[in-house]
């Protein structure tokens, strides 16, 4: 049978298409790479002027920032400063305080909750707590922030915080319920599900015979999962409370409806009252003042905090990344 | 006693004489130490509270939703008024949202698909694999302020100025519908990238081998082949991003600025509206909760139902395709086979 030319014609075409296919395929993923490094480099570049201005002071504390923000975007320089005068520790502290305290809270909730989803719940439970997570991660995050601040907020006002307690620092700072707790609250059960999905994930993985082997020596279940399953799991755990972290870290809107929006930062040594004391973290901040960007210094001052955002978060994803690979090696899928 | 349970199951099932299953009777928690049932109580007890704050959440948004979504609410215009009743209802933001997310996802979903397969399929060289691995968990990392902003630069520049508005003194706005779709793309990248790339390797190697047997170049293998039989979880994948997409605030309200209203560029009807701003339901709902600036509650309420019911609705989705795709490792075999004499028939394809 003779070959027909045009499909002599398309084979060769054929191995000329492969190439470029994995050529443009390729080029895409260059393209990936650009666009992360022009990403940082323009940040950064915006950035540099705040930074160069303040020196490593910018980290640091010294005033009120507010006062700060307010002066560059009425452009009236505080006495004896420049107009890019920042000193971002608020924020920052802000920031630490909700990140850490939601992520270690999430961390024990999750890891109880992943063992239960694995080991003790029984299979309609289970079968409903499935679609439960994955709803608590798909909620869109301004819908958590409307909750916090029309229910839990005024809640917290009227029936949590004392008279006494209001009084005791109403010459520093007003109550009123949007505070440091109900951000860590709110916060918290925002980054659950991705832990709770990724440790569930890594304790189902485990092989059965680890366990059944313990179980054989007359462990009990618990002590079982405690000891053999938890520890076999432990780089997935630590996987998820990295990127859960990230993900705290770079939550603006909700944060911006229910952390107080009050570039304060308060002292841990006043005990319980510090809970109920506003902050604003360095992403609400940057979501607060995006109106006033046509202002070159607080231009400035916005992008040097998202330059500050963009490395610790991508840090911690490339942490998270790493811990995954180990797992990764263990055939768990995550 | 194996007599009587065999004769309760189907008689297919029973075992023959002599091989009865022994079971160790059912470990009682109450045998345990306390310690350790206080942490099989505290399981229960995580597991259930967030069952409950789910419920919560949704009965919550239910009745207030049910007690202020008019149906009258979908097609008005929003209005600048101080009273809530006559402040309109969220046509443009549900106009807005549709638009943000059939931008974003046409770009998302191709690029994404491309990107996962290359991941997949190619990873050549190695090193260039590995860093566009880490580079796009980097993007599921970075904090979507931070992209809106970078988004701000790049479309700020004066050659961008045909995709949003340009000022009498030159200056380019950098804020319009497809400014936003852009940087919303890249927020569900990984999402399809992570879906695609999973199932691609999830697959069995002799779905590659039989097709390459056939005389199918890679490039052909992968388009008549191997993405057919990912069909399902490419699209967990997109609804996933489009879930993603719906539900960002900071990413509408710095790339689309902050009418309520749609407000197109020019006069030319899809170009015009393409380019100029507008908002979102999440937009809307922040503006009119007591953090936006019109306080309007009981319409920050309705909105956020309605938004609710959309990820609900995607949520389904994707449960129902997972369960698809789960049959897939049967199913998708058998369809790749039906491929195979689809494709020994043509030999020229």
């Amino acid at each position: 049978m003779p070959i027909r030319r045009s499909q002599r014609a398309r084979g060769w075409a054929s191995a000329a298409t492969d190439r470029r296919v994995e050529q443009g395929l390729g080029a895409l993923a260059v393209a990936v790479l650009v666009f992360i490094a022009a990403m940082l480099v323009t940040v950064f570049a915006k950035a540099w002027p705040s930074f160069s201005h303040n020196g490593l002071a910018w980290f640091g504390p010294g005033g009120d920032v507010d006062t700060q923000l307010r002066a560059m975007q009425e452009v009236k320089a505080l006495p004896g400063h420049s107009l890019y005068y920042f000193h971002a520790w608020p924020l920052i502290w802000g920031t630490l305080l909700t990140t850490v305290s939601a992520v270690v809270i999430a961390l024990v909730v999750s890891t109880l909750a992943a063992i239960f989803l694995t080991e003790f719940a029984p299979e309609p439970v289970r079968r409903t707590l499935d679609p439960v997570i994955r709803l608590l991660a798909g909620v869109p995050s301004v819908i958590y922030g409307l909750i916090g601040i029309l229910v839990l907020v005024p809640y917290i006002n009227e029936h949590v915080i004392s008279e006494g307690r209001r009084e005791s620092v109403h010459y520093v700072v007003q109550l009123n319920g949007a505070d440091v707790m109900t951000a860590t609250l709110i916060l918290t059960i925002m980054i659950l599900p991705i832990m709770v999905a990724i440790s569930a994930a890594a304790l189902a993985a485990v092989p059965a015979s680890w366990r059944e082997g313990s179980l054989a020596l007359g462990v009990n279940r618990w002590r079982t999962i405690w000891r053999v399953s938890l520890h076999a799991a432990r780089p997935a755990i630590v996987a998820a409370t990295v990127l859960a972290s990230a993900r705290a870290l770079g939550e603006a809107v909700m944060l911006a409806m229910v952390a107080g929006g009050r570039g304060f930062a308060p002292n841990l040594l006043d005990g319980v009252t510090a809970l109920f004391e506003p902050v604003r973290p360095l992403a609400a901040t940057i979501f607060q003042n995006s109106e006033g960007l046509e202002i070159a210094p607080l231009a400035h001052t916005i992008y040097a905090i998202a330059a500050v955002l963009l490395v610790s978060a991508a840090m911690l994803s490339l942490a998270g990344w790493t811990a995954k690979q180990r797992v990764r090696r263990y055939g768990i899928r995550v | 006693m194996s007599a009587f349970g065999a004769a309760g199951l189907a008689p297919a099932a029973a075992p023959p004489p002599g091989t009865a299953i022994a079971r160790a009777p059912r470990e009682r928690t109450s045998a345990w130490p306390l310690l350790d049932r206080l942490a099989y109580g505290m399981c229960w007890a995580v597991g259930v509270g967030l069952c409950l704050i789910a419920l919560g959440i949704v009965l919550y948004m239910l009745v207030k939703g049910v007690a202020y979504l008019r149906p009258s609410l979908l097609v008005e215009h929003p209005a600048p008024s101080a009273v809530q009743s006559q402040s309109g209802g969220f046509l443009d933001p549900i106009e807005g949202t549709l638009i943000v997310s059939a931008i974003g996802i046409a770009l998302a979903a191709p690029s994404g698909i491309a990107l996962g397969t290359w991941l997949a399929e190619y990873r050549r060289p190695a090193w260039l694999a590995r860093s566009v691995e880490s580079a796009v968990e980097i993007i599921a990392g970075a904090p979507s302020v931070v992209l809106a902003l970078f988004g701000l630069l790049i479309f700020d520049q004066g050659y961008l100025g045909f995709l949003s508005q340009t000022s009498a003194g030159g200056g380019v706005y950098g804020r319009s519908f497809l400014a936003a779709g852009a940087i919303m793309a890249v927020l569900a990248l990984p999402l399809v990238v992570g879906a695609t790339r999973e199932a691609l390797t999830r697959l069995p190697n002799q779905l590659r081998e039989a097709s390459h047997a056939l005389g199918r170049t890679r490039a052909t293998t992968i388009r008549r082949v191997l993405l057919p039989a990912i069909r399902s979880d490419m699209a967990t994948g997109v609804t996933l991003g489009l879930g993603r997409i719906i539900g960002d605030t900071a990413i509408i309200t710095i790339l689309l600025g902050v009418s309520l209203t749609t407000e197109p560029v020019g006069s030319t009807p899809l170009i015009g509206a393409l380019r100029g701003t507008g908002s979102t339901l999440t937009s809307y709902v922040y503006a009119n909760s007591p953090a936006g600036e019109g306080s309007a509650p009981q319409k920050a309420y309705a909105a956020a139902f309605l938004l609710l019911l959309i990820v609900l609705a995607l949520n389904g989705l994707v449960t129902w395709l997972s369960n698809r795709g789960r049959g897939g490792g049967e199913r998708g075999r058998a369809f790749a086979l039906l491929r195979f004499q689809w494709l020994a028939a043509r030999p020229w394809r």
